[in-house]
């Protein structure tokens, strides 16, 4: 009798826990599907001028015609969003690879030569993250004229740091395994052990900072596209277009930073829990720390 | 012929595993090498096999002193061991099929051409179907696993094996089949061995020759830090 109550308070207990995970996994995925989809194909589907300007219907609020309602220079928001999202999900993702392979690269040097190798190399990544890291990335873009690759080049460049720290820690920590003694006692040079038995065993680990570090690649977009460092203005991201709609904010006009703060936050969110499900799966223990 | 001299060696130089310790394995002489857990046999295992640089003392190989240690030494010298250790699980990449786990010292040293055979004739000769050849390691037994990392070891022909508690993860018939490949292996070349264990009589009737740890460990009572 109590055995059976407990047992159906456990079941009860895991079945709730499983179905809240597989509800954050399905509304993840399909919030992601959606933006892919939407950045994909609605561009080459409606045909229309995302920049076409229409001073008669500068700054309406959302309507039937335009749903997210018009910026100061009438243009469609709902567009703009999506054109701008296209734009920032772009150089996340751009960043995040560029950033994930310098850091694996850097890190899994690191932890393969060891020795003073690996001791200069982490001082050095050791230096550049006690650098505000965005403080660098503007430091970074402000060299160049504001573009696309000048963004993903300035959050690539401060980001590789943690890819480097997880990939040196694991390469480290598989390199004392005696199948690595087996492999150099098999007469495989430094490169191949490296290429052929550590790198395969990081890369599920590295792969997961990438899309991790996708959301917060975007944030960091449009920080620098917010603050006028990053895209020209004329371009749509959805840092350039809450920039730009910070003085009708304090006309009482919300919806044009609503909306594109809105696309920041839930395709971000949403990546950003689709990531944790898999780092859930292949390494249960560490259940916390979001890298947002 | 392998020689040990005053070896001292361990993973923090104030603290050794293994103290001033002296080992000769003579030509086509297997040696085993008893001593209770913990006592630094396996450290000294990784030393003898190039694995692991010792803090002083001095490896003569056939009479040359090495100087190198892992990839530093040069592949030949590498080569010239085999190593088997405890743990099947851990001393195969989880990644690569039992037929390329065997293969890749041929594929690392250059002699692709000769893997098919090769792997086809030690498979055989270490009792593993060729349908065990197409798993990878977490598809296999502990058994089934060690009989490839042993296969792995014979690939390049060594002239002196390693075996690193080699059956003590085993079940005897298994331990006896092992035994008896590695028993086949040194009498049609004549290549030593250094076999380690804890397993007395096992050792005693495998080897030309047992050792204890402390007659060849320099007296000064067990290490405190195991």
């Amino acid at each position: 009798m109590a055995e059976a109550a407990i047992e159906r308070t456990w079941r009860s207990h895991g079945t709730r826990r499983r179905s809240t995970r597989t509800l954050r996994v399905r509304t993840s995925g399909a919030l992601v599907a959606l933006t892919v989809l939407a950045v994909l194909l609605v561009p080459p589907i409606v045909q229309l001028d995302q920049q076409a300007v229409d001073l008669a219907a500068k700054l309406q609020p959302p309507s039937w015609e335009h749903p997210f309602g018009t910026d100061d220079v009438g243009r469609d928001l709902l567009l703009r969003c999506v054109y701008g999202l296209r734009v920032s999900l772009l150089v996340g993702v751009a960043a995040a690879l560029t950033a994930t392979i310098v850091g694996t690269a850097v890190g899994a040097l690191a932890g393969a030569l060891g020795g003073w190798a690996d001791r200069a190399v982490m001082r050095l990544v050791d230096t550049f993250s006690s650098v505000p890291h965005l403080l660098l990335g503007i430091f970074v873009v402000a060299m160049f004229r504001p573009g696309v690759w000048p963004v993903v080049v300035s959050v690539a460049l401060t980001h590789w740091l943690s890819t480097a720290r997880i990939v040196r820690a694991e390469v480290l920590s598989l390199r004392a395994r005696p199948y690595i003694d087996a492999a150099v006692s098999g007469g495989a040079s430094r490169w191949r052990v490296t290429v052929r038995h550590l790198l395969p065993a990081v890369a599920p680990q590295a792969a997961l900072a990438a899309v991790l570090m996708v959301p917060h690649a975007m944030w960091h977009e449009s920080a620098l596209s917010f603050l006028g460092l990053g895209l020209p203005a004329h371009t749509a991201s959805l840092g350039t277009l809450i920039q730009s709609a910070r003085g009708s904010l304090l006309a009482g006009q919300w919806w044009p930073t609503l909306f594109p703060g809105l696309f920041i936050i839930i395709p971000t969110l949403a990546l950003a829990g689709l990531a944790g499900a898999w780092r859930e799966r292949i390494n249960p223990r560490r259940r916390s720390e979001l890298m947002l | 012929m392998l020689e040990l001299r005053a070896i001292t060696a361990g993973y923090d130089r104030r603290t050794p595993v293994v103290r001033d310790v002296s080992l000769t394995v003579e030509p086509g002489e297997a040696v085993g090498l008893l001593g209770p857990s913990g006592c630094g046999k396996s450290t000294l295992a990784r030393v003898a096999a190039l694995l692991h640089r010792p803090d002083s003392g001095t490896l003569l190989l056939d009479g040359a002193p090495v100087r190198h240690w892992r990839h530093r030494a040069p592949r030949e010298v590498r080569t010239a061991f085999g190593v088997v250790f405890q743990q099947p699980r851990l001393s195969a990449d989880p990644r690569l099929r039992l037929d390329d786990l065997i293969a890749e010292p041929l594929r690392a040293t250059g002699r692709r051409e000769e893997a098919p055979d090769r792997v086809a004739e030690l498979a055989a000769t270490v009792g593993l179907t060729p349908d065990l050849l197409g798993r990878r390691p977490h598809e296999v037994s502990d058994g089934q696993l060690q009989r490839a990392c042993l296969a792995r070891a014979l690939v390049l022909r060594p002239r002196l094996l390693v075996c690193d508690e080699m059956t003590s993860m085993l079940d005897a018939s298994t331990a006896a089949a092992l035994v008896a490949v590695v028993e086949d292996y040194r009498r049609s070349t004549g290549a030593g061995l250094l076999a380690v264990g804890h397993d007395r009589t096992l050792l005693r009737r495998w080897c030309d020759r047992t050792v204890h740890w402390d007659d060849i460990a320099r007296a000064g009572g067990p290490n405190p830090r195991v």
